[in-house]
């Protein structure tokens, strides 16, 4: 997508990711500005099913054609699911960041930890 | 506290085309606009344009100006007649590369060299520091011109449209009116493709971007840069080249003429006979993954470029790698930050336009 958006029914991280959290489930992705500041994405190493993500650590990385950049979880969980269509079109993490560029689901390990995570209007914030 | 970018002519005709600016160098320049991708198949297919302004320049003007430079530079300058370029390294004595560089011989005890950006000081320093016994001037021109490179199979018809002349052939260069800017007009580039790399006063470098632009030309970035450099095997000093491996082992021996006695030629010339311990080779990923520079090659070699390639659509390379692993075919191991990933070595270069 071409303008930068920040959808109001995700909690977001400092340094660039999303969750949409659904029960005791959360899906995982990065923002519009990690895609637009990486640029092409064209490489994406899906993670495995039922490793284990840490808040504020690296699960997995996505790569453009000029640089390869860590992915940080936001939340602590297990992964249950990753999204299997990216190896053969990573580009649409740029396409569609919040949609069918999604990366991974986990399962929430700790709901406490969604209170450290912040709002579209905080996210955007930080943004220069 | 970061230091202060150095700004070309043309910053906000990079903002306005929407590009995205990065430090490189020192200076505050344009890494891509529509997108990496788009960028380089535009050059490959039509035609680009990029502010390569970073580029540093030293004239070297006398009566000895020739034999000075057959000093410094590993070509027969004693071969460059006025009107042509050559592509040479500058080494030091044990022959470890410490810049590669393209010059203009403007007139007969005329002559202007291109160094790399981050380079250009160090160049200088080297060049005053040998010129005391030639009776030579070393004049550093970097303030004196912005380098704006027109690449890809459409640049020269483009060009031509534009110019009150005809246009040199490819490593030759002379004076022309481009769209109504004087420019030092050079058959040269970094990209592969045919095209020229026009010299021109900074103040007239906006207006000539202007009417670049509007004969169709798409602005392209350093990132496109990069990707079309490294399809087109051509080295990238800080990367590739770098002080602690000498221009055979990169490849570079058919711009060394040992013969002319050149600062470090000795060394060369030993590295040549008794044959490279490694080589830099060029290499395309089997499977998914990019390497990146840095990466170990298992074997003992070394990823100096990587990058993905639009064209060939994966993950490709240079690197250093031992002499009896550098052949065509052979298969390498690459350690990309933790995963063993294969590839094999290519001829150079890697993208042919018949390929």
């Amino acid at each position: 997508m071409a303008n930068a958006s920040y959808p109001d029914d995700l909690l977001y991280h400092p340094e660039h990711d999303w969750a949409r959290v659904d029960g005791e489930e959360a899906t995982l992705g990065i923002t519009w500005y990690a895609q637009d500041s990486l640029g092409e994405v064209v490489f994406f190493d899906p993670p495995k099913v039922g490793a284990q993500v840490s808040k504020d650590a690296a699960y997995t990385e996505v790569e453009s054609v000029k640089a390869v950049s860590d992915v940080i979880s936001p939340l602590s969980g297990e992964i249950v699911a990753v999204n299997e269509t990216l190896g053969d079109s990573p580009e649409t993490i740029n396409d569609d960041p919040y949609g069918d560029g999604w990366l991974v689901r986990i399962t929430v390990a700790d709901p406490s930890e969604q209170e450290a995570l912040l709002d579209a209007a905080a996210y955007e914030a930080t943004l220069d | 506290m970061a230091e202060t970018l150095r700004r070309g002519p043309l910053v906000q005709r990079h903002r306005a085309a929407g590009a995205k600016l990065i430090g490189f160098a020192g200076w505050e320049m344009p890494v891509q606009y529509a997108g990496i991708r788009e960028e380089h198949l535009a050059v490959r297919t039509g035609v680009g344009v990029f502010d390569v302004s970073h580029m540093g320049e030293i004239e070297v003007r006398g009566r000895q100006a020739p034999e000075f430079l057959q000093r410094l530079l590993s070509g027969d300058v004693r071969r460059l007649a006025e009107g042509e370029a050559q592509y040479g390294v500058l080494c030091r004595e044990d022959g470890g590369i410490l810049d590669d560089e393209i010059t203009y011989r403007l007139a007969e005890w005329r002559f202007l060299t291109v160094t790399n950006a981050a380079n250009h000081e160090r160049d200088l320093d080297w060049f005053r520091a040998r010129a005391r016994s030639f009776d030579v001037d070393v004049v550093d021109r970097r303030d004196d011109f912005a380098m704006l490179a027109v690449q890809g199979p459409e640049a020269r018809p483009l060009i031509a449209r534009l110019s009150d002349g005809g246009l040199p052939p490819r490593m030759h260069c002379c004076q022309r009116t481009v769209a109504g800017v004087p420019a030092l007009v050079c058959g040269t580039g970094y990209t592969g493709e045919p095209g020229v790399e026009l010299l021109v006063e900074p103040a007239r470098a906006p207006e000539l971007w202007d009417a670049l632009l509007a004969a169709g030309a798409a602005p392209a970035g350093l990132g496109a840069r990069d990707t079309l450099r490294l399809e087109a095997c051509l080295p990238l000093y800080g990367n590739d080249l770098s002080t602690e491996r000498g221009p055979i082992e990169a490849g570079l021996g058919w711009c060394c003429a040992e013969a002319t006695g050149f600062v470090g030629a000795e060394a060369v010339a030993a590295v040549r006979a008794a044959g490279p311990r490694e080589r830099l080779v060029a290499f395309t990923l089997q499977g998914a993954g990019i390497a990146r520079a840095g990466n170990p090659i298992a074997g003992g070699g070394v990823v100096t470029s990587g990058t993905y390639s639009p064209c060939l659509q994966r993950g490709i390379g240079m690197g250093y790698v031992p002499v009896d692993s550098a052949a065509p075919d052979t298969e390498l191991e690459i350690d990309v930050r933790g995963t063993a990933r294969p590839a094999v070595v290519r001829a150079k270069p890697l993208y042919r336009k018949d390929a």
